[in-house]
């Protein structure tokens, strides 16, 4: 149960009289109207996997069930390899991104919370400071960098950027306020050294926070455009992003492939939200109000 | 290790603290500190990427004030911020609203409205672009014309092509706004309601008394949280016009696309970098603006 949800909504506290009774006309108006909204909300993605499903023929009508579906879109765009090429890279890149953001937020916003150390105060602020620079300043600048170290067209020069955020290690620095002192003084009387208590005791107390982060910064480096487009030059290099925006102007307008690449970027996204859904709506308000 | 064991418990404190902290302070020094100086500095210099740097001092500056396409691009910029923050603030508000007062299915209608936000800009930005193509292929016009109604040019109007891309990102941020607005609504006190009922108030005084002034954090975050992205928009811009980025006419044009032309298409990085400085300085007025409304609170 999301934490969301276990407080009774305003609906409940204004009609509790109404509660049990069959719903009233104003009620059913509304949810038929959200229902239509919402229905209206997923066309977008309705429409990309309909036609990704359709023959050449068939993609300009407006019907959203295809009449014979076919899977040779998805056959035609995944045989030409180039696809596959760019979703191992974003998986591969997506997944040491959000490991090395779980690993360094938490043990920077844990050492800020836990630590009393001379420079803990500057060194905070710097790094909240980092949240006001836009990534947009930085890409020549680490453009120039990649250049004269030779990390254009890598792995590496891809995800350097991402290593770190500073919105993480806030997001961690206040989930670890609500780790008691006592447990690591506990710890800490058992012999346990600071790295043991933080991995051991510290970490498995935050893992809502944990598995927050995780999708954000997934779901952020799975999406991002910009800097992968400028630091990539070669296509086995590309990300599914910087793929697809190549791939969509090459299929100039056969739209029912451009549709297949788009639902190949997004399907696996929408799938991971739809086995966790309560989770991760749980954790994008955890780390929207306290990020 | 004899060294360590001699200090004091405070002592070792220090010792960890900055221990685990080494390889982060290096990180942000040189992958974010650094390059923003280096921003700086090459604003005032002159450089095409091959030749040497020369310092110009401003001029850089003089340019892009005397460039109309800056200027041009400049009201793109805030026309996406003036049209989509108040556009996705209301609408999410008015589904937020309504959703909460829902139960049947509620989990359900919220994953309708909150599954935009898992997808990825640049491959819903071709769903749109061929949404807005032209009878017999975009879906917008095919449906017109099933009314019989008139094509609407989209992207290739001067006028509909900002709205038009500026919708799909609209409608990909709306289903976090919904989110954050629920989780305040379900915060304020029952105990609020509770009194309002008992004096018996209509449901516009609860609104417009109780639920919308105990909102007011949530609202700045938001307005603050959507102001940014659409300043700093560009996958669904770079995506949408590719044959033409910024187009027609620079339309469409960000500010961000502009200083992606500058620096890696025109390859002249003191100007481009002068353009992410001015950027730099839009948001850092629009978050001191922010603090601002956040202290008043």
């Amino acid at each position: 149960m999301a934490v969301t949800d276990i407080r009774p909504t305003t609906a409940a506290v204004l009609e509790t009289k109404a509660a049990g009774k069959p719903r009233n006309m104003g009620q059913i108006i509304r949810w038929v109207l959200l229902f239509l909204g919402g229905v209206l909300m997923i066309m977008p993605i309705a429409y990309m996997i309909s036609t990704s499903l359709k023959w050449p023929h068939e993609v300009y009508n407006v019907n959203l069930i295809p009449k014979e579906p076919t899977l040779d879109n998805y056959t035609f765009v995944l045989e030409d390899g180039r696809f596959y090429l760019w979703f191992i890279n974003s998986i591969i890149i997506a997944t040491i991104t959000t490991i090395s953001n779980l690993l360094f937020d938490s043990l920077v916003g844990y050492t800020l919370c836990k630590f009393k150390f001379p420079g803990r105060q500057i060194v905070f602020i710097a790094i909240l400071s980092t949240l006001m620079i836009p990534t947009e300043m930085l890409v020549i600048p680490w453009y120039l960098m990649s250049q004269s170290f030779g990390w254009l067209d890598s792995y590496w020069g891809i995800m350097f950027p991402g290593l770190m955020t500073a919105f993480g290690t806030f997001l961690m620095k206040q989930f670890f306020e609500s780790v008691p002192d006592d447990f690591i003084e506990a710890a800490r009387i058992d012999g346990l050294n600071e790295l043991q208590i933080w991995w051991t005791v510290a970490m498995p107390l935050v893992k809502p926070a944990l598995a927050a982060l995780a999708i954000f910064v997934f779901l952020g480096n799975w999406t991002a455009f910009l800097w992968p487009l400028i630091v990539t030059n070669s296509v086995e290099m590309y990300t599914i992003p910087v793929g697809l925006s190549g791939f969509g102007d090459e299929a100039d307008v056969a739209w029912e492939l451009i549709m297949t690449g788009a639902a190949i970027s997004t399907i696996p996204t929408l799938v991971v939200f739809l086995v966790f859904q309560r989770f991760i709506i749980r954790g994008v308000v955890m780390a929207g109000l306290k990020g | 290790m004899t060294l360590y064991r001699n200090l004091t418990i405070k002592q070792k404190q220090i010792v960890w603290a900055w221990a685990f902290l080494a390889v982060p302070v290096v990180f942000y020094v040189v992958i974010r500190f650094y390059p923003t100086g280096t921003a700086f500095v090459i604003s005032f210099q002159e450089w095409n990427l091959l030749g040497s740097r020369t310092w110009t001092g401003l001029d850089n500056y003089v340019t892009l004030w005397n460039d109309p396409v800056f200027w041009k691009v400049f009201r793109n910029t805030f026309a996406y911020l003036i049209i989509g923050t108040p556009f996705s603030l209301v609408l999410s508000f008015i589904i937020a609203y309504h959703l909460d007062k829902l139960r049947f299915m509620h989990g359900f209608l919220r994953m309708l409205y909150f599954l935009p936000f898992m997808t990825s800009a640049v491959a819903m930005a071709w769903v749109w672009r061929w949404f807005y193509q032209g009878v017999p292929i975009g879906l917008f016009n095919n449906i017109l014309a099933g009314f019989g109604i008139s094509q609407i040019e989209f992207l290739n109007s001067t006028t509909n092509a900002l709205p038009a891309v500026l919708a799909p990102a609209i409608w990909a941020g709306l289903g976090f706004q919904v989110i954050i607005f629920m989780a305040g609504i379900r915060a304020i006190p029952t105990s609020f309601y509770e009194a309002a009922k008992i004096d018996g108030v209509g449901w516009w005084t609860v609104l417009t008394q109780i639920t919308l002034p105990l909102l007011k954090p949530t609202m700045v975050f938001i307005v603050v949280f959507s102001s940014i992205g659409f300043l700093r928009i560009f996958d669904h811009v770079f995506n949408m016009t590719t044959n033409n980025p910024g187009g027609p006419l620079n339309a469409t044009k960000p500010l961000v696309l502009m200083i992606y032309d500058t620096a890696f298409n025109g390859f002249n990085m003191g100007y481009a970098a002068a353009q992410t400085v001015v950027l730099f300085t839009i948001l850092l007025i629009v978050s001191l603006i922010q603090l601002r409304l956040l202290r008043s609170e």
